[in-house]
C-alpha cells in the first residue's frame, strides 16, 4: 500500500466502520462494539505504519479533486499532523473501551447513533491531521463541528439541546463568520492555501493586515477556545463523558490548537510573524486566557466544568507556546498536545468513573471516594498532577520546554506566566486530591457504591499510564518535532 | 407642438396609469381584472401609435402602385400576439375569481384576508 | 440534415406538442407517465446540447430557415445550456419521483389538466432560455406564467386562489412593463433580435429612450424573479403550491427570469450605454443586499416550512444578483453557479418537504417535533440540502459561497462590508435552519406521532438523489464552473 493510498485508508476505515456499526447496532450491541474495535484499531494500524516513512523524512501526499481551479482537496502528512493522528489513533481504541463500560453502565438510549457519529468524527480528525492545504482543513474542521453536534446533544433534553446550541452556534459562527473569510482573504492575496514550511504569506501581506488576518485566523478557528470564543467549551460538557474526554480534551480541542500551530509554522511562517510587529497580541491574549480560565476553574463547583476551564488554560498554554516563536517552544506546543491529551483524558476518564457508581457530579461530594474508588482515584490523581506539571508526568516534561522556549525568548511574562498559572493549576486540583482522599466519606448508606465497571477502571489506568510513560518516552515525539522545527528554523 | 404632436403618447400614459390605478386601489377583484386589461391595452395603444407612419396605408402590395408608403405591419403582428396573451390571461384570472368566489363566497380582497386570517 | 442540427427548437417544441395530449390521457397514471417521459426526452435533448455547445460553442438555429434578424433565431450558449439543464432535470425529477405527492394532493380527474400545464410551464420556460429575439421570450414567458398560475392554483388549500391571483397580476405588470420597454427599443433600433440589438444600438444618437427601456425592461424582469422589493407575491405562491410544483418552481422558475435580465443589461445594454455598469450597480447592489438580509430576517421568525424556504429564495436571488452587479466576470460566474447550486439545494429541501408532507397534516415548526426520529432518511435529507444552503463545506453551496466572496472582495472596501452581508446572512440560514433541526430531532412529538412512518420509498429515492448530488457538485464542480464561466465571459464579450 502507497502511503498515498493509506491517507486515503485511515479516512475511510473510520467511515466504513460507522456504516458497519449502523447496520449491526439495531441487532446486536456485542457486535455493533466488537465493529468499534475492529475499526479502531485497523484505524491504529494504518496511523501508525506510517511512522517510521516520516521518521525517515518522508512526506507522503495525495490530491484527490479540483474543488476549483487552482484548490483541491489535498492531503499531505507531516510531523505535526502525524503526531495528532497518531494520538487521536491511540485514544479512540481507550475511549472505547471506555465508551463500553460507561454506555451501558449508565443504560444510556441511542448507543449505536453514539458509536457511529464517534466514528465519522475521527474520521474527520484523520482529515484535519492529514489536511494539505487550509481549504482541506476547513472542510474537516466544519465536518468534526457538524458530526459531534450529535453526541453534544446526546440525551436530547432541553437543557442539552441549549447547551449543543451554544455549542453548535460558536463553533460554526467563528469559522463561517472569520475563519473562512480569512481563508479567503489569504488564496486572493496569495493563490495558495498549501501548508508550505516557512510560510507562504510574506511578501503578500503586510502591516497591520498581518495583524488583522491573524485575529481572523485566530478566532475563527473557535475549536482553539481562546477567550473570548470559548464559552462552548463549557457549554459541551453536557455531552456524555466518553464524549468529553474524547472530543473536548483530545480531538476537537486539539484540532483547534493543531490549526492554529499549523496556520502559525506553515501560513504565517515563524519567521515573518517573529519581524511582524501587528502580531505580538497573540501572546498576551494567550496569556490573559491562561490566567483568566484559571481563575475561573478556581470558581467551579462542578467537576466536569472545572476541567472545561482547565483545559481552557491549558489549551491556551499551546497557543501561548506556538506563539513564542522560538524552536523549543514550538517542540514544547507539540509535546503538550500529546501531554495535555494524555492527562485531560484520564481526568474526564475518571470524573465518567465517579459519574455512572455514584452518579456524583459535584466536588464537594467528593469526600473520601478514595477509598471506594482507589484505582479511578489514583489516576485522576496523576492526571491532576500533570496538569499541575509535577514530574515524573507527561505535563513536566512538555512544561519544561515551553519554560526553555521562554527563556530562548527572553520573555519574562511568558516565566512569569507559567509559574503563576502552575500556583493556580495547583490552588484547584490538589483541594479535590484533599477531599478525595483525606475528607471523611459520608455517602449515605443508600447510595453505597464502589469501583466503576472494568472496562472504564481498564480505560482510565490505561492512561494514567501513558501519563507516567510519556516522562520516559517521548524520545519519539521529540524527534518527530524536531523535524518540524527543522524545518521553520 | 413637439409635446402636443406626441398626444397619442400621452394618451398611452394616460391611460397606462388608469389602468395600474385601478389595479393597486380596487378592492374587488374583477375591478382588478379589468384594470389589469386597461393597462395591457395601453402598452397595445403603444405599439400600434410607433408602427404607424405618416400618411402611411394599410401595407398591402397593389398592381400596378409602386409609390405607396405604408405603415410599419410588424408591431400590428406583435399586438396580436399580445392581444391573445391578454386575453388568455384575463380569462385565467376570471377563472380564478369564480373559484375564489366558490370558496370563499366573496370578491373583495379585504375580506378575503380577513377570512384567511381567521382560519 | 441531421437531427442534431434541430435540437434546440426541439427543445421547445416536444413539451409543447405533447401538452394537448396528455389531456386526453384519462385514468391510471397514463398522464404521468407521458408527461414524465416527455419531460425526460426534454432532459436527455439539454443534454445533447450542452455537449454540443461544450464541443463547438453556442448554436445558432433559424427557424424555418428564415435567417436572423429577420426570422425567429433560437440560440443556445453555454449560459443557456446550464439553464436548460437546470429547468429540464428539475422539471424530470420533479415529475419522475413526486406521483405519490402530487396523487395525493391532487384528484385523479384533474391530473391530465395538470400535467398538460406542467409540460406547458416547461416549454415556456425552455423557450424562453433559447428564444433569442425579445418578443419571443416575452409570449414564452407568457405561456410559463400563465400555465404556472394553473399549478400553483392546483393546491389543496383555498389560500392557493388569492395568492395566485396576486402572483396573476403581478406577474402580468411585470410582462407587461417588459413589453413596454422591448417596444421602446424597437422604436429606436427596428430590431427584436438581441444580438441585432446590441449592433444597431450603437448608431442611436437619442439614447434617452433606450434608458427609459432599460428601467422598464429591469423592473419587469425583476417582478418575475422576485427580486427584493418585488418579491410579494412569492411566499404565498410558494407556500400553497402543490409540494412538487414547488419544488420545481423553486428550483428554476425565478432563474430563467434573472436569466433574461442579465442577457439583457449585459448583452444589449452594456456596451451601449454609458454609466451603464455604474447605474446597474449602484441600482442593484443596495436591493441585493437588503433582499438578502431582510428576507432572511423574516425567515428566522417564520414557523411555516414552506414559507420560511420561500424566504430563503428570496435571499438566494439576491446572492445571484449580488455577484451579477458585481459585473465582473468573477462575479457573474459566482452568480451564474449559483443558479445552478442553489436549484439543488433548494430542490433537496422542497423534496424533503414533500415527504414529510405525505406523513404529518401540517407543516408548521411546531407541528414537527421529533419527527426525525420517525423520518429518519427524510430529515437526513433535509438536514443536507439545508447545509448545502448554509454553504458548509463539502456541499455545493460553499462553492458558490466562495466564487461569490471572493468576487466581492476585489471591490475593495465596499467588498469587505458585502461580505460582512453575506457572512452574516449565511449565519441568519444557519440560525433559521438549525431551529427546524432542533425541532425535528430533539423536540417534543406531537400526539399523532405514533402513526407517523418514513415516506414512500420511491419519493425517498428521489430526496435523495438531489440530496446527493448537492454533495457530487460540492466535490466535483467541474460541470457548472466550466458553463458558468464560459457564460460569465460571454455575457462580458469576451468570447466571440
Amino acid at each position: 500500500m502507497t502511503s498515498g493510498m493509506q491517507i486515503i485508508a485511515a479516512l475511510l476505515v473510520p467511515l466504513i466502520g460507522a456504516i458497519g456499526i449502523a447496520l449491526v447496532g439495531r441487532k446486536s450491541p456485542n457486535l455493533r462494539e466488537a465493529v468499534t474495535f475492529i475499526t479502531a484499531i485497523a484505524l491504529l494500524v494504518i496511523v501508525w505504519t506510517m511512522l517510521p516513512g516520516l521518521f525517515a523524512g518522508e512526506r507522503p501526499e495525495i490530491t484527490l479533486t479540483e474543488l476549483l481551479p487552482g484548490l483541491s482537496i489535498k492531503f499531505q502528512v507531516e510531523p505535526l499532523g502525524m503526531m495528532f493522528a497518531a494520538l487521536a489513533s491511540l485514544l479512540w481504541i481507550v475511549n472505547s473501551i471506555y465508551s463500553l463500560g460507561y454506555m451501558r453502565g449508565n443504560k444510556e438510549q441511542h448507543q449505536t447513533r453514539f458509536y457511529v457519529l464517534f466514528a465519522v468524527a475521527l474520521s474527520a480528525v484523520m482529515g484535519i491531521a492529514f489536511a494539505g492545504n487550509l481549504l482541506t482543513l476547513f472542510i474537516f474542521y466544519e465536518i468534526l463541528t457538524l458530526s459531534t453536534y450529535p453526541l453534544v446533544a446526546h440525551k436530547g433534553d432541553g437543557k442539552t439541546v441549549a447547551s449543543a446550541r451554544v455549542y453548535m452556534g460558536i463553533l460554526l459562527a467563528t469559522s463561517i463568520g472569520l475563519f473562512l473569510p480569512a481563508i479567503i482573504w489569504t488564496y486572493m492575496a496569495t493563490g495558495t492555501l498549501d501548508f508550505v514550511p516557512g510560510g507562504i504569506l510574506e511578501g503578500h501581506v503586510a502591516g497591520p493586515a498581518v495583524g488583522l488576518l491573524l485575529v481572523l485566523f485566530v478566532f475563527g478557528v473557535g475549536k482553539a477556545a481562546l477567550m473570548p470564543v470559548h464559552r462552548w467549551l463549557p457549554a459541551a460538557m453536557v455531552a456524555p463523558t466518553p464524549v468529553s474526554a474524547l472530543l473536548h480534551a483530545v480531538a476537537v480541542v486539539k484540532a483547534g490548537v493543531f490549526t492554529i500551530t499549523k496556520i502559525i509554522i506553515y501560513i504565517f511562517g515563524v519567521d515573518f510573524l517573529a519581524v511582524e510587529p501587528s502580531t505580538d497580541w497573540l501572546l498576551y491574549a494567550a496569556i490573559f486566557t491562561v490566567i483568566a480560565a484559571s481563575i475561573v476553574a478556581l470558581r467551579q463547583t462542578n467537576l466536569k466544568r472545572l476541567l472545561a476551564y482547565s483545559t481552557i488554560a491549558q489549551l491556551s498554554y499551546i497557543i501561548m507556546a506556538a506563539a513564542l516563536l522560538t524552536p523549543m517552544a514550538e517542540i514544547g506546543a507539540s509535546l503538550h498536545i500529546v501531554a495535555h491529551a494524555f492527562g485531560k483524558i484520564t481526568l474526564f476518564f475518571a470524573a465518567g468513573c465517579i459519574y455512572v457508581a455514584s452518579k456524583k457530579t459535584e466536588i464537594a461530594q467528593l469526600a473520601g471516594i478514595g477509598r471506594r474508588m482507589p484505582w479511578t482515584m489514583a489516576a485522576f490523581t496523576i492526571g491532576a498532577l500533570s496538569m499541575i506539571g509535577v514530574p515524573p508526568t507527561a505535563g513536566f516534561v512538555s512544561k519544561w520546554y515551553i519554560l526553555g522556549g521562554a527563556f530562548q525568548a527572553d520573555s519574562y511574562i511568558v516565566i512569569a506566566t507559567l509559574v503563576l498559572s502552575t500556583v493556580l493549576n495547583a490552588a484547584y486540583f490538589l483541594p479535590i486530591l484533599y477531599i478525595a482522599w483525606f475528607r471523611n466519606d459520608e455517602t449515605t448508606p443508600a447510595n453505597n457504591h464502589g469501583e466503576a465497571p472494568k472496562a472504564m477502571v481498564i480505560a482510565v489506568t490505561i492512561t494514567a499510564a501513558l501519563t507516567l510513560l510519556f516522562m520516559a518516552f517521548n524520545q519519539p515525539v521529540l524527534d518527530l518535532e524536531s523535524q518540524l522545527v527543522g524545518i521553520t528554523r | 407642438m413637439e409635446i402636443l404632436g406626441l398626444y397619442n403618447y400621452w394618451a398611452y400614459v394616460a391611460v397606462l396609469m388608469i389602468g395600474f390605478y385601478a389595479v393597486i386601489a380596487k378592492s374587488n377583484l374583477i375591478k382588478k381584472l379589468i384594470g389589469l386589461s386597461i393597462f395591457q391595452s395601453a402598452v397595445f395603444l403603444l405599439y400600434i401609435t410607433m408602427g404607424k407612419v405618416d400618411g402611411g396605408t394599410a401595407p398591402i402590395i397593389q398592381a400596378g402602385v409602386s409609390d405607396q408608403i405604408f405603415s410599419n405591419p410588424l408591431p400590428q403582428v406583435l399586438i396580436l400576439t399580445a392581444i391573445v396573451v391578454g386575453v388568455s390571461t384575463l380569462a385565467l384570472g376570471l377563472a380564478i375569481v369564480v373559484r375564489i368566489k366558490e370558496s370563499y363566497g366573496t370578491i373583495e380582497e379585504d375580506q378575503i384576508h380577513l377570512l384567511d386570517h381567521k382560519s | 440534415m441531421s437531427i442534431y442540427q434541430h435540437l434546440p427548437a426541439l427543445q421547445v417544441v416536444v413539451p409543447m406538442l405533447i401538452a394537448p395530449l396528455v389531456v386526453l390521457m384519462r385514468g391510471r397514471g397514463l398522464a404521468w407517465a407521458m408527461a414524465t417521459a416527455t419531460s425526460m426526452m426534454a432532459f436527455i435533448i439539454a443534454v445533447s446540447l450542452t455537449n454540443i455547445v461544450l464541443e463547438t460553442g453556442a448554436v445558432s438555429y433559424a427557424m424555418g430557415s428564415w435567417q436572423a434578424p429577420y426570422g425567429i433565431e433560437l440560440r443556445v450558449t453555454a449560459f443557456s445550456a446550464l439553464l436548460l439543464l437546470i429547468v429540464t432535470a428539475a422539471s424530470t425529477i420533479t415529475l419522475l419521483f413526486g406521483k405519490q405527492s402530487i396523487d395525493s394532493q391532487l384528484e385523479e380527474h384533474r391530473q391530465p389538466m395538470f400535467y398538460a400545464a406542467w409540460l406547458l410551464v416547461l416549454a415556456g420556460l425552455v423557450g424562453i432560455v433559447v428564444a433569442g429575439d425579445a418578443f419571443n421570450i416575452f409570449v414564452f414567458m407568457e405561456v410559463s406564467s400563465l400555465a404556472s398560475y394553473i399549478l400553483i392554483a392546483a393546491g389543496p388549500n383555498r389560500k392557493a386562489m388569492p395568492s395566485v391571483f396576486k402572483y396573476l397580476i403581478m406577474g402580468t405588470i411585470g410582462a407587461t412593463f417588459y413589453l413596454i420597454g422591448v417596444g421602446l427599443i424597437y422604436m429606436m433600433t427596428g430590431t427584436l433580435n438581441l444580438a441585432d440589438m446590441e449592433v444597431r444600438l450603437q448608431e442611436v444618437q437619442d439614447i434617452k429612450p433606450i434608458i427609459v427601456a432599460a428601467g422598464f425592461i429591469t423592473v419587469g424582469l425583476a417582478l418575475k424573479a422576485a427580486v427584493f422589493p418585488l418579491h410579494v407575491w412569492l411566499p404565498n405562491s410558494y407556500t400553497y403550491a402543490p409540494h412538487m410544483v414547488t419544488a420545481f418552481f423553486a428550483a428554476c422558475a425565478t432563474k430563467v427570469s434573472l436569466f433574461v435580465l442579465l442577457r439583457f443589461e449585459f448583452l444589449v445594454f452594456h456596451q451601449n450605454l454609458v454609466e451603464h455598469v455604474g447605474h446597474f450597480s449602484t441600482f442593484l447592489i443596495p436591493l441585493a443586499v437588503i433582499g438578502i438580509l431582510l428576507a432572511s430576517g423574516v425567515a428566522l421568525f417564520e414557523s411555516h416550512l414552506k414559507r420560511l424556504l420561500a424566504y430563503s429564495s428570496i435571499a438566494q436571488v439576491g446572492y445571484i444578483l449580488l455577484g451579477a452587479s458585481m459585473a465582473t466576470a468573477s462575479g457573474l460566474t459566482a452568480g451564474i453557479i449559483h443558479m445552478f447550486n442553489h436549484a439543488l439545494a433548494k430542490g433537496a429541501l422542497f423534496f424533503a418537504i414533500a415527504c414529510l408532507a405525505t406523513q404529518v397534516s401540517s407543516l408548521r415548526l411546531e407541528n414537527l417535533g421529533g419527527v426525525a426520529r420517525k423520518m429518519p432518511w427524510t430529515m437526513a435529507a433535509f438536514v443536507i440540502g439545508g447545509l448545502s444552503l448554509v454553504g458548509i463545506p463539502g456541499t455545493a453551496g460553499f462553492i458558490s459561497k466562495w466564487l461569490l466572496i471572493s468576487a466581492v472582495l476585489e471591490k475593495g472596501t465596499l467588498g469587505i462590508f458585502l461580505v460582512v452581508a453575506v457572512l452574516v446572512s449565511s449565519l441568519m440560514a444557519a440560525v433559521y435552519f438549525w431551529r427546524i433541526v432542533e425541532v425535528a430531532y430533539f423536540g417534543d412529538a406531537p400526539k399523532q406521532s405514533a402513526e407517523l412512518h418514513e415516506a414512500p420509498k420511491w419519493m425517498l429515492l428521489g430526496t435523495w438523489f438531489v440530496a446527493l448530488a448537492n454533495i457530487y457538485y460540492g466535490l466535483n464542480p467541474s460541470l457548472p464552473l466550466l458553463l458558468s464561466n464560459q457564460a460569465a465571459a460571454s455575457l462580458l464579450g469576451q468570447l466571440p
